[in-house]
């Protein structure tokens, strides 16, 4: 099992979730989060000031599933989220060592599922 | 619709002439003619303070447009919606003092007037009737412009907005004006020639379909927003992302509607009250009809629907809030309320016309709907108001049905099809539209570079 979290950008939330959902992956966590990569934010102006943003407005997806689906949802959210420009996000991808759900006390792949 | 200032109305003369009697009583105790000279300066003056309030009543409508688009729509655009309400009137007012005013009524050529440019004419009178003329019909023409922000809200370039401001209140709004409303002042129109003149009180078609009509234009030259249709072609819902505000606007458009109705008598009398009331019935009676017919269809009384129902009774009862009874007033909100629901629900599933807050429906169609009423419920005679009842329901026969469906027909023909011309027209030169990375980071810091919520977390839900 694997914890799939991905650091996208917010506007491309809706195209990763539809290539998520072509590829049967239906369940996922999402979290509004400030942060910063390569892009280094960037700059508004009010009332005629600048005003320098340095932590941008990013979309965190947490993804738990089993091993045959790691392949297919990182290309899935890739594919949703690439626009070939600095700031498309992350994705990381870690060891998921157990997995309980609440409502039935089972374990593992099936709790996944 | 507007009564001739002048004129006195019977009602007021009572309370007036005692007050002028107590007032002038020592100088002009037997001067009979004295006495009717200033009792008609009297209500000279109370006409200009009435119209001038309801003129002030009307511009705080601009305030309910404001926040009904802003709350129906989303968070990072929220500030594009509130410079295009400033920029409309803002542009508006100029464009319709410098052009506007004079072609709607200046002294006419049979299609447009061509004399009152600037109000030139007013000048030397300091209390000349034309300054609280240009100020009530300027509102008036700002109502028309901003109508159609909301349709096309979240993906329009704001230059190309600024544009269409420009010639909303400079021509195609003062021209269909002229032909309908043109003789209140200098002018006069075919419309008000027709064998029973156009009825339009208070503007249901000159108005509110002309800017519902352009929306349905510029909804269609733009296009769906990104995510509105999927590719089978079904609708989806993007929502709103502040209610209460939406809720406020509406509030405020109905008390604002009280001058833009019973202000239209332009004279200061006991119908003022009369207007009032059939004014807020058919809101009220729109509201009620919107919820119950969206409680059916949808199973909840939708919130944004019962708000665009009182908008709809508001904008059904423009053109004959002076010409029916309260009664019918009640029906006429009802159908409205019906109305705004069905059409809503058609423009977005069959049509598959983006509207994002309802502005075709409310105003285009249910403007049709109001006017046409005119033509089935007018009731001079019963009212005490004329002398023979114009609707078709109190024995009036076709004529002014008739005069009704010719009126509303121009209306969407001059409307929709200049609306078209200068929507493409737009989208050849400056452009039209935003790209999909705009319209997907919002307007508001593509566009003006600026959030409307900054330091907030808007979650998005899409």
């Amino acid at each position: 099992m694997k914890l799939i979290t991905a650091m996208i950008q917010p506007h491309k939330l809706p195209d990763v979730k539809k290539e998520l959902f072509n590829v049967d992956v239906h369940k996922m966590t999402v979290t509004n989060v400030l942060g910063c990569g390569q892009q280094k934010g960037y700059s508004e102006t009010y009332r005629g000031v600048v005003h320098e943003v340095n932590l941008l407005k990013k979309i965190r997806l947490e993804i738990a599933v089993n091993e045959d689906y790691v392949a297919p949802t990182i290309e899935a959210i890739t594919k949703g989220a690439k626009t070939g420009k600095i700031g498309d996000g992350k994705i990381f991808v870690m060891d998921l060592p157990r997995c309980i759900r609440i409502r039935t006390g089972e374990e593992g792949n099936d709790a996944i599922g | 619709m507007f009564r001739k200032a002048t004129k006195l109305r019977l009602s007021s003369i009572p309370l007036i002439a005692l007050m002028v009697a107590f007032l002038a009583s020592p100088l002009y105790a037997d001067d009979a003619a004295a006495n009717a000279k200033a009792i008609e300066g009297l209500q000279n003056n109370l006409n200009i303070v009435w119209t001038c309030v309801a003129a002030f009543l009307v511009f705080f409508m601009q305030a309910g447009f404001a926040m009904v688009e802003t709350g129906f729509t989303r968070a990072k655009n929220a500030i594009n919606i509130i410079m295009k309400n400033l920029m409309d009137f803002s542009i508006g007012t100029l464009a319709f003092f410098f052009l506007g005013f004079g072609l709607m009524f200046g002294v006419s050529n049979g299609f447009f007037g061509t004399t009152n440019f600037m109000i030139t004419g007013a000048l030397g009178d300091g209390t000349h009737w034309n300054y609280t003329f240009l100020l009530f019909q300027t509102v008036f023409a700002g109502t028309a412009a901003t109508i159609v922000s909301g349709a096309m809200a979240g993906r329009t370039k704001f230059k190309a907005y600024l544009f269409y401001s420009v010639f909303i209140c400079a021509f195609i709004y003062p021209v269909f004006g002229s032909w309908a409303w043109g003789g209140l002042l200098d002018g006069g129109g075919w419309l008000e020639n027709l064998k029973a003149p156009f009825c339009d009180f208070a503007g249901s078609t000159v108005v509110h379909s002309i800017g519902g009509w352009l929306a349905l234009a510029g909804a269609i030259v733009l296009g769906p927003r990104i995510g509105k249709y999927d590719l089978d072609g079904r609708s989806k819902a993007i929502l709103g992302h502040n209610l209460n505000l939406a809720a406020l606007g509406v509030f405020i458009l109905w008390f604002g509607w009280f001058g833009f109705n019973s202000g239209s008598t332009t004279v200061g009398d006991g119908e003022i009250g009369r207007v009032a009331v059939t004014t807020n019935l058919s809101a009220a009676a729109g509201a009620v009809a919107a919820m119950i017919t969206a409680w059916i269809l949808f199973k909840k009384p939708d919130v944004s629907m019962a708000l665009n129902g009182a908008l709809a009774g508001l904008v059904s009862i423009t053109a004959p809030c002076y010409t029916v009874t309260p009664m019918a007033s009640v029906l006429i909100g009802l159908v409205g309320g019906v109305v705004v629901v069905l059409s809503v629900i058609f423009i977005d599933k069959v049509l598959k016309i983006d509207d994002p807050v309802g502005a075709v429906s409310v105003h285009g169609v249910c403007g049709a709907w109001g006017t046409l009423s005119c033509g089935l419920f007018n009731a001079e005679k019963v009212l005490g108001i004329g002398d023979a009842n114009g609707g078709l329901l109190y024995g009036g026969g076709t004529a002014q049905l008739t005069s009704q469906l010719i009126g509303v027909g121009a209306g969407f023909l001059w409307a929709f099809l200049t609306g078209l011309i200068l929507f493409n027209v737009i989208k050849a030169t400056v452009g039209i539209r935003v790209t999909a990375e705009e319209e997907l980071k919002g307007l508001d810091i593509t566009e003006h570079g600026m959030e409307a919520y900054a330091g907030f977390q808007i979650f998005t839900n899409e």
